[in-house]
């Protein structure tokens, strides 16, 4: 059931104060109607109660420790320190579940397993290359902040690299695809580069599957004019540990659309950044996750508007069931003194399902001009609630209907921006895996 | 014909301080064909049995009983009573994320009838409906209730009313908090249903205005969670005059 209140109304009629217990929603009093029903409506009420901005962990009410522009960054491990579970950055995090992946260095612990094997399908024109720790390329698009990805930059033994050659015009159909699978649970790192030439546009995706504790560093390099897509879907088993640091550098006039599925792994954190090279930038970033009982999702982005006249979308969804099930979505963003001309929106949306599932959603928006476009961010978890399905059996859905058709219309509309049909419908199949899971 | 009998029906439900008996003894049946109005103060126990006729889990039924045609409604799931034939247009339908009405209807429909409903026939009603309620066609694709005003809520209660084509409508309260070209056009609505034919109404309502424009055939007065006097539409002009305050000096609601 879904939580009941008893609430006092006045009856405007004589004045009297009279009590009944009530379904939300469902009193007789007209004149309480709202637009919003700030009450019952997924986004008020017992909802809001299950979304949390920052407490006792440390931070403020949306406030980091301090500005994400401090932050370090280094490709030496020694430069970090040990994580605590305190900081700012791992306070969602359970420090325990990363199977030592947080620990390289310490007390013998290694970073030395076999890296997912990488089997590549697209395009010819498309290349994949196997190259070695000293390629020039590597660390062309990125540089880790935190020490878990710096442990990977340090430790990983071969890179991937795919490039898209200049003035390359892939279609919708033409996407490369890396399968990453995984070898064990021997902690190991990986590194991948996704590099567009000049005016290239195509679509790569990262799909991870199999059993690992990886830690992953992903750089995307978009130069001026191209038009990239990367999709990068952990689909791993049960008992996979991931952290992936996706490094994004968007260059002048290019568009990039990053998007993030999160499905299976015990543990799984995500933290993708998009920082701009040149004026007119545009980044989209689609996260869509489903957290299962003790699933632990995590999801950490940022984009930093360094440059003039430069657009950020960001838009995550996510649906959590079941005992345990943690979802977590930080959202930064931060606009630059010169950042002049930035429009930037993001929002991430939680869908509860059942009981027990806990969603963290903390957006953090640092703006140092006034001279931009527009800045935004919006957060909201909601449930669905007793009330929700009892309105949708009320017209003769079923029950198991009833529950599927919200949460498919709820992540459809990450789906459908992806645009890449073949993993739309392998994304919506996913979704109907999960729900089946759960009944 | 169908007939919706109830028969000595206690409700009560659960709250902080215990159960709370809610309907005592309410006995009422509806033929095809007949509008009922229910009146009565506020917490005289009206929504509670329209509530409990969907089938709301908050409402338990401790004694009497609910057929259709003889068939045990309350052994009935929500979802089975709605496909039996039952409909309850809510006093405040809830919003749905990410479910268009377009899809929920589809849904619906599909559910209710056994099978889908012909796309090009179903758009092409679906349409029609809603112009007839003055429901611009944009909120096809858009979430079902998601910042509907009330009256907007409203009248896609009526639509679905309409598209559904249920044996016996339940509405709750669906004049409450709408301006009068608001409930004209809720009012069209349910005449229309009426018309069609093959329906019997239940009118829940603490106000008499809406019988200006839906003509009931029998009048209820509810008080204190049962029935305190019954009768033609003469009885909804008299409460117009009077008030419930006659009933209220006998027997008081629960305060």
């Amino acid at each position: 059931m879904t939580e009941l209140t008893e609430e006092k109304v006045i009856d405007s009629a004589d004045g009297k104060v009279w009590s009944q217990g009530f379904i939300k929603g469902m009193t007789e009093e007209g004149e309480q109607l709202s637009e919003i029903n700030p009450e019952s409506g997924p986004l008020g009420g017992s909802a809001v109660k299950a979304h949390s901005h920052g407490d006792s962990h440390g931070g403020g009410i949306g406030i980091p420790d301090s500005s994400r522009a401090g932050r370090l960054t280094s490709y030496k491990l020694a430069d970090f320190p040990l994580i605590t579970g305190r900081e700012e950055d791992w306070r969602f995090t359970p420090l325990k579940r990363l199977r030592g992946l947080d620990r390289v260095g310490v007390k013998g612990q290694e970073l030395n397993g076999a890296a997912p094997a990488v089997e590549a399908t697209g395009p010819d024109a498309v290349t994949v290359e196997t190259v070695g720790r000293d390629d020039a390329r590597i660390g062309s698009a990125g540089i880790p902040e935190d020490r878990v990805a710096a442990a990977a930059w340090e430790h990983f033994k071969e890179a991937t690299v795919v490039t898209l050659p200049a003035e390359y015009a892939g279609t919708v159909e033409d996407v490369t695809t890396l399968t990453l699978t995984g070898s064990g649970e021997t902690p190991a790192a990986a590194h991948i580069l996704v590099h567009a030439k000049k005016f290239a546009t195509g679509i790569v995706v990262l799909d991870h599957r199999g059993t690992a504790v990886l830690s992953e560093n992903v750089e995307i390099l978009v130069e001026d004019g191209a038009n990239l897509t990367v999709v990068s879907i952990q689909d791993w088993n049960d008992d996979a540990v991931h952290a992936s640091a996706q490094h994004i550098k968007v260059g002048r006039d290019a568009k990039v659309k990053h998007v993030v599925v999160n499905l299976g792994g015990n543990l799984l954190r995500t933290t993708p950044s998009a920082r701009y090279s040149g004026p007119g930038g545009d980044v989209e970033m689609y996260g869509l996750y489903f957290a299962d009982a003790g699933q632990h999702l995590e999801q950490r982005l940022f984009v930093d508007h360094s440059t003039k006249n430069c657009k950020s979308r960001v838009t995550y969804k996510g649906a959590l069931q079941g005992d345990g099930a943690h979802a977590v979505w930080i959202g930064d963003v931060l606009i630059r003194k010169e950042a002049e001309g930035t429009d930037t929106y993001e929002l991430n949306r939680n869908l509860i399902l059942t009981q027990g599932a806990r969603a963290d959603s903390v957006p953090n928006l640092e703006i140092e001009t006034g001279m931009i476009e527009g800045a935004g961010h919006a957060s909201a978890t909601g449930r669905f609630d007793d009330e929700q399905l009892f309105y949708l059996q009320s017209r003769g859905i079923a029950e198991d209907v009833a529950r599927r058709l919200v949460v498919r219309g709820f992540l459809n509309e990450v789906i459908q921006h992806i645009k890449v049909p073949a993993l739309e419908e392998r994304l919506r199949d996913a979704v109907e895996r999960e729900l089946a899971a759960s009944a | 014909m169908s007939t919706l009998e109830i028969k000595d029906l206690h409700v009560s439900i659960e709250t902080e301080q215990g159960v709370k008996p809610i309907l005592k003894g309410v006995s009422l049946t509806i033929n095809t064909g007949e509008t009922h109005a229910i009146m009565g103060p506020n917490g005289s126990g009206k929504s509670t049995l329209a509530s409990t006729i969907a089938g709301h889990p908050r409402y338990t039924v401790d004694s009497g009983s609910i057929t259709l045609d003889g068939e045990d409604v309350l052994a009935m799931t929500v979802d089975q009573r709605a496909r039996a034939g039952l409909f309850l247009a809510m006093q405040y339908p809830v919003e749905i994320p990410g479910v268009t009405m377009t899809n929920f209807l589809r849904t619906a429909k599909t559910a209710i009838d056994g099978e889908a409903p012909k796309l090009r026939t179903w758009t092409k009603d679906v349409k029609a409906a809603m112009a007839q309620l003055r429901i611009e066609p944009e909120f096809a694709e858009r979430n079902v209730n998601e910042g509907f005003s009330g009256g907007e809520k409203k009248r896609h209660e009526i639509l679905q009313l309409e598209l559904l084509r249920p044996k016996f409508a339940v509405l709750d309260e669906t004049d409450s908090g709408l301006d009068v070209d608001a409930l004209k056009v809720v009012a069209e609505g349910v005449n229309r249903a009426i018309d069609a034919g093959g329906l019997g109404t239940m009118l829940i309502t603490h106000y008499t205005r809406i019988l200006r424009y839906i003509k009931p055939d029998f009048v209820h007065v509810f008080v204190d969670g049962n029935i305190a006097e019954q009768g033609g539409p003469e009885l909804a002009d008299r409460l117009e005059d009077e008030g419930y305050d006659r009933f209220l000096t006998v027997a008081p609601a629960t305060a």
